[in-house]
């Protein structure tokens, strides 16, 4: 007998009791199912009809709207249907219980995504964006999930790959055809001009690609300074808990404590970190290395300091925000005009920081388009892709054969082709979907 | 006297797939007999007496290697021997030499007619003989049943071919030679997929009446490399081409009358080649070009035809006769043959496995220009691996083929059967993935041995194989347990990384600045390795890097190539494809998923789904559902 694929369930919208649940079937099975267990059979495709639900005994577990899609006009290419339920807790195990009985069993995290790529739906970077877009907890997020589920990433990958291709043209035409007149035998000054400004092209992405990918992932933010300054008490005013220990004893701190926030529609992860000072006591000078390691880090750092004391600013760099804290104890008059005057402790002023914040990465931000990297795997995608422009660069320079050239661009091309998910069916898509975790 | 009429494999057709075919079965100890229409054209070249050039010379040094003729028949009768790409890399060399026709013919009749094991019988193959679920044998037009277990046809462009020329309409195989109607008939009636395709040819013209002062001339290399790896010298006497060029006058003629072209008037259904396009082709889609080159080309050292290599035509003959004369040393020719267009039956090439056989009878075998190529090469390297497999059939073995890493062979056969053609094929270089590896200086090491295991390679060439190899090894050997420290090296005035690192000679080589000369001076010891291994060596150590880096992909491909999927399998059962890929699927049959990964139209999800189908159909057919 021949052996189909299965079909596939899933509660597609958040955990009960909900006002609704959405319960979403796809595969082969799904009319059989529509069948045996909806009142209403065959559905109108792509209509919302009224139907009952039925246990598998024939009682009515609930109504609600149905919505039949065929494939491969589906979202997964498979026939699919969408139940939409009332959305308590036990409707959604019957209903589940029921459907499983009629054929189904419960997807696996992401696999109606992988499905949709299998069948060639979506492109990698696409499948990746509906992941990002269902974990999105900032707007900032969001917005960029969307543009590359639009295909931004696709576009600008596939862009690139073609000027390669272009390039491979060229090259493999005065490889090919060396006695004819027409075919370009001195490619070498313009595939090298085209080399060298897809290589600038990848350079600029790379760096830009930095903040896409901290729109994903979250700008880091550090709080440094010396001991006894505040910064726990900061940290813990922002977070709006107590997640770390303040206490008057100078050197508290020690380990990094990480804050996941949204600000201002940006993730961020904000970090308090140990007082910074020479110290003989081992476990303390440990802290003062991973804070300074922590400052290199950081997309922004928050310098706080002891508005009695005056700021020491070696450390300080450009774009860093200086606050002094303790406003509540100091003179008014001996604050500087140059910083941000807070109390931590009264709360006075921390709308301030938050907004200095917002406002720093709103810059940073600012002429971010379109997303380009918002993955790690993006990133050493490009960066292996470069290594290969970089060496076809220097072939081309030593005026050593076509042939190395042209492999090197072709090897260039495959980074490419691997980001897309168009290469090598095995080891890319292995790697991919072993770490492709989604809730749908 | 044996029976004339019972052969373990029959090969139909004496071009260069059936040349090739006949001798490789015969080679390997099978009966074999080569029928065809007429012994007198058996090696005869219809179209551009050239051997050899990029991808295509490749080919021909795997044929060589494998103990097949073309090299060694080229060899005997090349007149302007051409190491093209000499500028570049050795692994994009391309051995070309122009081709003394006559030579070439009688080389190639004397090598098959004396051949052992090879019956030559004159005769027109009209219909096979199917007994059962497997051909039999043939029928010719004298009337004869020929039985055989495996039947090999490699009948060109013969197939129902149609010469146009203006308004002439001639069936013909080629010119002056009747084209092959009822086998064509036979296989339309296999229901085969089938379709035309067109290629052409220019005129010929008469050497004497060219002024050749006028023209610049191609001379042949100074030291001409011979094809074959048995031969170290090439006798032939060297004869140079001449170079002159189409102008708008002869353009303007052109366009006037690019109504009367065969090609143009909408005659011909069949699609020709894009990388060999008619001169009326080039002058509609190049407008702006005011000139196109051509090479004329001696057809032999004894004959005065010269062959006009960039002018191939359909047009009517006194069109012919007006813009050639436009051209630059041709003012006065005389014009010996007129240029045509041929129209031919192909068989889609997916219609085959991977060992060339018919997948709808057993037995069957296809090679040559009937599977959609074009050119000799491509021809002589089918007929190859068919009469090889034919042989195998006939004996109960299972195929044998070579892959993409292997050989361009193997390149050539599985684009055919997995890709299909929609144009004439021919090979180039960029075909193949594993272009570095795949030189045309290695091919005896990368398919000999393998040559010597399939029963292809005698003895001579098996002797002389072994030779070379413990010559190499033993230079390879030397070059590496010669070594120095980088500060020796940086004395030399030898750029490399000061690490203190001792390096071997051969590590040194590898380095694209020091060469093969450089290395000697630097270790006297190596100086007695003969120049021949040294040369080799060199071209082995200068693309080591990338080969290694390659070593990978080689890896994935084979086990991809490892990972086979059943001849029987349902792929209406297997989810997540479209229908056009399920459609595709199900005609080519992949034999492995590799193979499934270079369908045209393939994505990257339709592939994961056949992997997820073919990874869990063990375990599942055990827990049986319920
Ligand atoms: C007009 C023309 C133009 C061409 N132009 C080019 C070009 O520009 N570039 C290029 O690379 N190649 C060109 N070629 C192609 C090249 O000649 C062929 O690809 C090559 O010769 C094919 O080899 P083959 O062995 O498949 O067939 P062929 O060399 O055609 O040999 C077929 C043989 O089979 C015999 N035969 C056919 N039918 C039967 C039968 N029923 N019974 C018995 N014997 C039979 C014939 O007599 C012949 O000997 C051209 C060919 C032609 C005819
Ligand atoms: N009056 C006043 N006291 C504050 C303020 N901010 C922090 N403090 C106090 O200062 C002391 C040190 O505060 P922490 O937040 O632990 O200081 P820290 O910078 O984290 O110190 P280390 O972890 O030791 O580096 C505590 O007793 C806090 O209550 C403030 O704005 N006003
Ligand atoms: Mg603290």
């Amino acid at each position: 007998m021949a052996i189909r694929r299965d079909t596939i369930c899933a509660l597609a919208s958040g955990l009960p009791p909900s006002a609704i649940s959405v319960i979403r079937i796809s595969g082969p099975a799904t009319t059989s199912i529509i069948q045996s267990r909806l009142s209403v059979s065959p559905l109108k495709p792509r209509h919302a009809s009224l139907v009952d639900l039925r246990s598998r005994s024939g009682s009515v577990i609930d109504s609600g709207l149905a919505i039949y899609m065929p494939g491969p006009a589906s979202y997964t290419g498979e026939d699919t249907l969408e139940i939409s339920l009332h959305g308590g807790r036990m409707i959604t195990e019957l209903a589940l219980e029921s459907i499983m009985s009629a054929g189904a069993r419960l997807a696996e995290p992401g696999e109606f995504t992988r499905r949709a790529f299998e069948a060639g739906k979506l492109d990698l970077t696409r499948a990746e964006a509906v992941a990002d877009l269902i974990d999105a907890e900032s707007e900032a997020q969001l917005s960029q999930a969307l543009k590359q589920m639009d295909g931004a990433l696709e576009d600008l990958y596939s862009g690139w790959r073609a000027d390669l291709t272009e390039m491979l043209a060229l090259l493999e035409a005065s490889i090919d055809f060396p006695d004819e007149e027409d075919a370009p035998d001195r490619v070498d000054a313009p595939v090298l001009e085209k080399l060298n400004t897809l290589r600038s092209d990848l350079i600029d992405a790379l760096a830009d690609g930095n903040i896409t990918e901290r729109i994903r992932d979250g700008f880091k933010v550090a709080i440094l300074g010396k001991p006894n300054a505040g910064k726990s008490t900061l940290l813990n005013q922002l977070a709006k808990r107590e997640a770390a220990i303040v206490t008057d004893i100078p050197g508290t701190t020690r380990d990094v404590v990480e804050v996941r926030l949204v600000l201002g529609g940006y993730l961020v992860w904000i970090s308090d970190t140990a007082g910074l000072r020479e110290t003989v006591d081992v476990v303390e000078a440990e802290g003062v290395r991973r804070a300074l390691k922590v400052a290199d880090e950081a997309d922004l750092r928050l310098w706080i300091h002891d508005a009695r004391e005056p700021i020491e600013s070696d450390r300080v760099q450009p774009g860093d925000l200086v606050v002094s804290n303790k406003s509540d104890l100091a003179d008014p008059e001996s604050v500087s005009r140059e910083t941000l005057s807070i109390s931590a402790k009264t709360g006075f002023g921390i709308d301030l920081i938050e907004a200095a914040i917002v406002e720093r990465l709103g810059a940073l931000t600012k002429n971010v388009g379109a997303p380009i990297i918002t993955r790690a795997r993006h990133r050493q995608g490009l960066e292996r892709a470069l290594t290969q422009l970089e060496a076809a660069i220097d072939h081309l320079k030593a005026g050593i054969g076509s042939e190395f050239v042209s492999e090197d661009v072709r090897l260039a091309s495959r980074e490419l082709g691997t980001l897309t998910g168009h290469v090598d069916p095995e080891s890319v898509l292995g790697a991919v979907f072993s770490s492709f975790c989604i809730g749908k | 006297m044996q029976d004339q009429t019972k052969f373990d494999v029959i090969v139909v057709g004496g071009g260069h797939a059936g040349c090739e075919a006949a001798s490789a079965a015969a080679r390997m100890g099978a009966r074999t007999a080569l029928i065809t229409h007429k012994i007198a054209t058996i090696g005869e070249m219809s179209c551009n007496p050239a051997i050899g050039g990029l991808g295509k010379g490749h080919l021909v040094r795997e044929i060589d290697a494998l103990d097949g003729l073309m090299g060694r028949i080229a060899d005997r009768s090349g007149i302007q021997f051409r190491m093209l790409n000499r500028s570049k890399g050795p692994a994009v060399w391309g051995p070309r030499a122009q081709i003394d026709r006559k030579l070439y013919r009688e080389a190639m009749q004397e090598e098959i007619l004396n051949h052992e094991n090879l019956t030559i019988i004159q005769d027109g193959v009209e219909d096979l003989i199917v007994s059962g679920e497997r051909v039999g044998g043939v029928i010719g037009e004298s009337g004869t049943s020929y039985a055989a277990s495996a039947v090999v046809i490699t009948t060109g462009t013969f197939l129902k071919g149609i010469i146009h020329r203006g308004a002439e309409r001639i069936p013909a195989g080629r010119v002056g030679e009747k084209p092959a109607i009822g086998l064509s008939d036979r296989l339309y009636a296999l229901d085969l997929p089938m379709g035309r395709l067109k290629t052409g040819t220019p005129a010929r013209l008469n050497g004497k009446t060219i002024n050749w002062d006028l023209l610049e001339k191609q001379p042949a290399d100074d030291e001409p490399i011979p094809f074959s790896y048995l031969m170290d010298r090439i006798e032939v006497p060297q004869v140079s081409c001449g170079i002159t060029f189409t102008n708008p006058e002869a353009h303007e003629i052109i366009s006037d009358n690019i109504a009367q072209s065969a090609v143009y008037s909408g005659a011909i259904a069949g699609r020709g080649p894009r990388y060999c396009p008619s001169i009326e082709d080039k002058i509609h889609r190049f407008a702006e070009k005011t000139r196109h080159q051509i090479f004329l080309e001696p057809e032999g050292l004894d004959d005065d035809t010269v062959y006009p290599n960039g002018i191939s035509t359909s047009l009517p003959r006194e069109v012919q006769d007006a813009f050639i004369r436009k051209i630059e040393g041709l003012e006065t020719v005389e014009i010996l043959e007129y240029g045509y267009a041929i129209e031919y039956d192909y068989v889609d090439p997916r219609a085959l496995d991977a060992g060339l056989q018919v997948k709808a009878l057993s037995g069957l075998y296809l090679a040559g220009q009937i599977n959609g190529t074009t050119g000799y090469e491509e021809a002589g390297a089918q007929g190859l691996v068919a009469g090889m497999n034919a042989v195998r059939s006939a004996s109960g073995e299972p195929h044998e083929t070579f892959d993409r890493a292997e050989a361009y062979i193997g390149v050539l056969i599985d684009d055919l059967v997995t890709r299909g053609v929609t144009e004439p094929y021919r090979m180039f270089t960029s075909r193949a993935e594993y272009r570095l590896s795949l030189r045309s200086d290695n091919a005896d090491q990368r398919l000999t041995e393998r040559g010597i295991a399939l029963g292809l390679v005698g003895e001579t060439r098996a002797e002389m194989f072994h030779v070379k190899q413990t010559a190499l090894n033993a230079g390879r050997d030397a070059l590496r347990s010669q070594t120095m420290t980088p500060n020796e090296a940086q004395k030399l005035g030898w750029k490399v990384n000061q690490d203190g690192q001792r390096r071997s000679a051969w590590e040194y080589l590898a380095y694209p600045s020091i060469d093969m000369a450089a290395i000697v001076l630097a270790f006297p010891d190596l100086a007695n390795l003969s120049p021949a291994i040294k040369a080799q060596l060199e071209i082995e150590a200068m693309y080591a890097g990338y080969i290694e880096r390659q070593k990978d992909d080689v890896e994935a491909l084979r086990r991809e190539e490892a990972l086979r999927l059943p001849a029987d399998l349902d792929y209406a059962a297997v989810g997540g494809l479209t229908n056009e890929v399920r459609a595709k699927l199900d005609m080519i049959r992949p034999a492995t998923l590799g193979q499934a990964g270079r369908i045209e139209g393939m994505t990257p999800g339709a592939l994961t789904a056949l992997l997820a189908y073919v990874r869990r159909r063990p375990s599942r057919k055990q827990s049986a559902h319920a």
